[in-house]
């Protein structure tokens, strides 16, 4: 009736992740009981959890993301930890569970932090920079949304039902094979990883069509913003790349499942044709992250530099460039084994030449700080922490495309240390920057910046401190993923990284204090006029937080950097008087497809891992009822009276007339 | 203020050479949503190409089993080309009926492509299950592994594609030719030619290739 | 185990190639750097002798420099890395004193089996080698994928059950050095450090010697145990039955090794079918 389910899948001998499973089902329950006892399960429903606003559906990534960042960050906490103490003992943490802790933390924070984060911020900036209402395909945004926390829910599940694999965060066979890995923790990771990677696919199809065919009247490619062309490469990238996760993952399902024989030891599978598959995927997906992460900083630097991006056209070819390049590198993943010279050198040479255009992209950043008047805001520290950091990380990522050093520094914590640098220091540096950035937008009040600089600092500190020591102990031929070592010389490298993340820590504290500060005197952080930063773009042009319609008209834009040209032009001629004419606007209605949808692919999700084959089939079942109950409903739209447009467009009007006035110098 | 921005142009665009032809704004429904679908259907024939490489990868690793010329029929496979052919004409009558809104021809179009895919299925299906009776099934070896799932890949794309089609006719039953219902019917038509072309690729290397060695 | 500490040839050429490298991108990543600080910190909105030039958005000089720095750059180490990689390949030949030592090495769940061919002898998570002598690898695995590693000796290289990797390396100084697998494989993988002596070519013959007059057999039988799951905490020595185990090993004629399933379920059968979870 269960399948494998019985009650030896609940860890009652594992104190920890039985402690930690259930102090977060309390907590869920007790927001739930919260939501329910306030009344607020109404607005929740109508405004959040069935909205399509691509607004809305934006900071729900978001907030996914941060929850997950916690969860991932815990992980972080508890190797350091068990590293610092394992020299020549076993730590506090038995290798069953520290190669789960490992696993979990490499899947999590790329899959359900790193992604949700940036999509979120895709979603929440691109179509108002573009000055349209919104993404191409509204619910299908709501869709792949659920279907990312769906994947993330099936992985918190795995704390308290089962486990999750213990196999590393790429799942290599011959290890993740049944024979090797019996459990479901390899299910729990594939499936997870197929639910969310349909919603990853979904929101890129989405992201890519509402570029190249939902731009305003007069966004030209190269007068776009350089956020929507790193977002353009990005999700052109992740349409290309992910398919390949999917079927890969499907392979080695199937070997689990059926018995097939792709990459086991048997029958003639092929280890190496894994390796290829996976990292063919997995090397364009570092670029999914890190593009956007660009896209931010260039906004950033150029904001507050008061300046327009240096050399665009330069830094829309190398963003291209670095799009198409980064398929044509993955063997720079396993040069260790024994590809045979040429084919080494040739990727080698292949992952430098990345190098060059993202070196391009420093410089172009340079040269826009280079004549400007740089206030240091919060977003502008991230962006310059950012650009030392990254390129210590091309350094070293450089470092490891030269295949003799890759020889010696492969798997090793150097190499750790080299990817969580340019993660980190890169993707995450920018998602805060983004968050800090456009937070206004979103919310309508700043960020208090005290503790934003805080935050800042001791992320910064707490980096270097983590993880310097970490290439140290590559070095010395520290490996990665070890439970317990003897080595005497590893020792004090891993407890300076353990302090290193204790700072770390308070970065992240200091980041949820901000926000806690920040909405308790959200009335005296109001941003009224919409444009706090005297920003660039069109995403400033109206008011914080947009209205759902995002504008009342749609722009008209005539060159690069829409919104300044549009101030420029206000205070060149005051302010105009005409008394615009305003329309009926129509939008997409809310709708509960991708919740419901999201439900049952959970349903299935948890069926498939544990062989539950009756709740499968129903869960199929429910998705596609799910969708033909869509597909059946009369009313796709609801019209704004034009009445309620002008009155929303005029409050903000007013409040913006007094900024466009003290417009900035131009 | 209005929402027109007209400032100096040669400041707007330092770059700017020449003439610009303005961006016209955004596509109408129909355009973007084919053009989504086409976005999607580049993707799935991304993870195709897995699948057709593993095959050809794995084409060799017999494990003391079956070659692909031992096992694979020519005949059976002949009829099911010509059926997944046939069905793409078909499909292209049903969409052109849509499009100038007549039923009977809609329903006819449809339900033609839905028994040539049908046919096809079964073919497929039969072909697998004599196989499997006869112990080549996909645990046989890796060869039989790579066979059963890109072939098995396409076979679970067509009857999706069977599912998606009677829903379809159910739709436009219930609901007539609606400016929606149609966009739906232009992606079904792309995905179920898509799977034709697809269909082209699985003839050629897996049956005319190896059936060859 | 420091990689900047090399005992051998090959280590000692990863570790150049690696210094020189990262002195090249230091060239530019230094100024870059310095660059980046003082631009921000002299731009900075207070400073009121910075000149503000907000058209200073393109320059066709500077984007050509731009462009062409980290090109150069490139292209220097790109020429590092076609050299090395063509010198430095895994299987290239090491040249060494006295005649080269052939060492068919197995990774174990989760130990490391060194079968020593010609001398028909094999050991277990120790490997003693000669100095100055060149060594012929052969590598492949029982079961799961792992790495071969001794960072003073430099370059790893994968193991995988049903293939053979190549690897030829050489030690020059006499001395006791560490090795390990660089691969995750599963609950036991911190155990697979394994010992490397490098002890005098004349002192070798003894150790073979010796090790020759081991009371333990290898043979497919002692083999079958030694690959089920587990840590060797020990440092057993063989006397090789067959010097063609390795083949045997690596053309899957002995089949890979069990998994914890298979393992259990043998438990199982001797506890009487309960699930010792």
């Amino acid at each position: 009736m269960l399948g494998k389910l019985d009650w030896s899948a609940i860890p009652f001998d594992q104190p920890i992740p039985l402690i930690a499973g259930a102090v977060v089902l309390v907590g869920i329950l007790a927001v739930l009981a919260w939501v329910v006892v306030k009344g607020h399960l109404p607005y929740l429903w109508h405004e959040w959890i069935t909205s399509v606003d691509h607004k809305r559906i934006g900071v729900m990534y978001i907030l996914l993301a941060s929850v997950m960042l916690l969860r991932g960050g815990s992980d972080a906490i508890m190797m350091r930890i068990q590293q610092a103490v394992a020299y020549q003992s076993q730590g506090y943490l038995p290798p069953e569970h520290y190669n789960q802790i490992f696993s979990a933390h490499g899947t999590i924070m790329i899959f359900f932090v790193a992604m949700p984060f940036v999509i979120g911020l895709m979603n929440l900036i691109v179509p108002l920079q573009l000055g349209v209402r919104d993404v191409a395909f509204p619910t299908l945004n709501s869709v792949g949304f659920w279907l990312t926390a769906t994947g993330a829910l099936l992985v918190n599940l795995s704390l308290v039902i089962g486990e999750f694999a213990r196999t590393g965060w790429l799942a290599f066979p011959p290890l993740s094979e049944l024979s090797y890995s019996p459990g479901v923790g390899v299910d729990y990771y594939a499936w997870s990883l197929q639910i969310s990677g349909v919603g990853t696919l979904v929101a890129g199809i989405n992201l890519v069509t509402t570029v190249l065919k939902l731009r305003t009247k007069g966004m030209n490619y190269l007068r776009m913003p350089m956020f929507c062309w790193t977002t353009l490469a990005s999700n052109l990238l992740i349409v290309a790349a992910f398919p390949i996760l999917t079927a890969t993952l499907a392979m080695l399902l199937l070997d689990r499942y059926l018995g097939f024989h792709f990459f086991t030891n048997e029958a003639g599978g092929n280890v190496m044709m894994f390796m290829n598959l996976i990292w063919a995927w997995g090397h364009p997906e570092v670029y999914i992250l890190v593009l956007p992460a660009f896209g931010i900083f260039s906004e950033v630097v150029s904001t507050f530099s008061g300046k327009a991006l240096f050399g665009y056209r330069s830094m829309v070819l190398a963003t291209m460039a670095i799009c198409v390049i980064s398929f044509m590198v993955w063997l720079h993943h396993f040069f260790t084994m024994g590809a045979g010279p040429d084919v080494n050198a040739i990727f080698g040479i292949a992952s430098m030449i990345i190098a060059i255009p993202t070196g391009v992209k420093i410089y172009n950043w340079l040269f826009t700080m280079y004549g400007g008047r740089i206030r240091f805001e919060t977003p502008m520290l991230w962006s310059i922490g950012f650009m030392v950091t990254f390129i210590i990380g091309g350094l070293t990522g450089v470092l490891v495309a030269v295949p003799p050093a890759d020889f010696i520094l492969h798997n090793s914590m150097f190499l750790v240390a080299h990817f969580h640098n340019v993660i980190i220091g890169g993707v995450l540096f920018g998602a805060f920057a983004g968050f800090e950035y456009w937070f206004p937008k979103a919310f309508g009040f700043r960020l208090n910046d005290r503790w934003g600089k805080l935050a800042f600092w001791f992320t910064f500190l707490g980096f270097y401190v983590t993880f310097i020591p970490l290439y140290v102990a590559g070095m010395l031929g520290m490996t990665r993923r070890m439970q317990h070592y003897d080595v005497a010389a590893w020792r004090p490298w891993m407890l300076v990284a353990a302090v290193g993340m204790a700072v770390l820590t308070i970065g992240v504290i200091c980041q949820i204090m901000q926000l806690v500060v920040s909405i308790r005197n959200r009335e005296a952080l109001r941003d009224h006029t919409g444009d706090p930063w005297d920003g660039r773009s069109l995403e400033w042009a109206t008011s914080s937080p947009p209205p759902v319609f995002n504008f009342a008209f749609n722009p008209d834009v005539r060159g690069e950097d829409a919104y300044w040209d549009l101030k420029a032009h206000a205070k060149q001629q005051s302010l105009q008087h005409d008394a615009p004419e305003y329309h009926d606007i129509e939008m997409p209605r809310n709708s509960p497809t991708g919740f419901v949808c999201a439900f049952f692919a959970t349903v299935m999700g948890f069926a498939l891992i544990w062989h539950i084959w009756w709740m499968v089939i129903l869960g199929g079942i429910g998705a596609f009822a799910t969708f033909v109950v869509f597909a059946w409903r009369d009313h796709d739209e609801y019209v704004i009276p034009a009445e309620e447009v002008a009155a929303i467009d005029r409050v903000n009007l007013e409040e913006r007339r007094s900024l466009v006035s003290m417009a900035g110098t131009v | 203020m209005s929402m027109t921005a007209t400032a100096g142009r040669a400041h707007a665009d330092p770059h700017h050479i020449g003439l610009v032809i303005e961006h016209p704004g955004p596509a109408p429904k129909r355009i973007v949503t084919a053009y989504g679908f086409w976005v999607f259907l580049l993707s799935d024939i991304v993870m195709f190409s897995c699948f057709f490489a593993a095959y050809a990868v794995l084409a060799d690793q017999t494990a003391g089993g079956p070659k692909g010329s031992e096992i694979f029929e020519q005949r059976n496979v002949a009829i099911e080309t010509v059926c997944l052919l046939l069905s793409s004409f078909t499909c292209g009558m049903a969409s052109i009926a849509a499009d100038v809104r007549n039923r009977l021809w809609f329903y006819l179009g449809m339900a033609v492509t839905c028994l040539l895919g049908l046919i096809f299925l079964v073919i497929e299906f039969r072909e697998f299950a004599d196989l499997v009776a006869r112990g080549y099934g996909p645990s046989r070896s890796a060869f039989l592994t790579a066979f059963f799932s890109l072939v098995g890949c396409h076979g679970l794309h067509v009857s999706a594609g069977i599912l998606w089609l009677l829903t379809m006719m159910a739709q436009v039953f219930a609901k007539g030719f609606r400016a929606d219902v149609l966009r739906r019917m232009m992606c079904f038509a792309l995905f179920w030619h898509a799977l034709d072309i697809v269909w082209v690729g699985v003839f050629s290397v897996v049956y005319l290739l190896g059936s060859g060695v | 185990m420091n990689l900047l500490d090399p005992q051998g040839p090959v280590a000692a050429a990863n570790s150049t190639i690696l210094v020189d490298s990262v002195f090249i991108m230091l060239a530019i990543v230094v100024p870059t750097i310095f660059a980046i600080l003082a631009f921000a910190f002299w731009f900075r909105a207070s400073n009121p002798k910075a000149k503000f030039q907000p058209d200073f958005v393109y320059s066709g000089r500077v984007e050509m420099v731009v462009w062409a720095i980290p090109a150069l750059t490139v292209i220097l180490l790109g020429g590092v890395a076609w050299i090395g990689s063509h010198q430095l390949d895994p299987a290239a030949p090491v040249p060494g004193t006295g005649s080269p030592v052939r060492i068919q090495a197995v990774s174990l769940d989760w130990k490391w089996l060194f079968i020593y061919p010609d001398q028909r002898i094999a050991t277990v998570n120790t490997l003693t080698v000669p100095a100055g002598a060149e060594l012929n690898f052969q590598l492949t695995s029982s079961s799961v994928m792992n790495t071969f590693f001794i960072p003073q000796l430099g370059s790893m290289i994968y193991t995988m059950n049903g293939m053979v990797t190549k690897l030829n390396l050489r030690a020059d100084n006499e001395g006791k050095l560490q090795g390990l697998s660089a691969h995750f494989s599963g609950d036991g993988f911190p155990d697979m450090m394994f010992d490397v002596n490098v002890i005098s070519p004349l002192a070798f013959p003894d150790w073979v010697a010796t090790t020759a007059k081991s009371d333990a057999v290898l043979n497919e039988d002692s083999y079958k145990k030694l690959m089920q799951q587990g840590v060797e905490k020990g440092r057993p020595t063989y006397r090789l039955d067959d010097p063609r185990l390795f083949d045997l090993i690596a053309t899957q004629h002995i089949p890979p090794g069990p998994g914890p399933e298979l393992a259990s379920e043998a438990g199982r059968s001797q506890s009487g079918g309960h699930d010792a979870r």
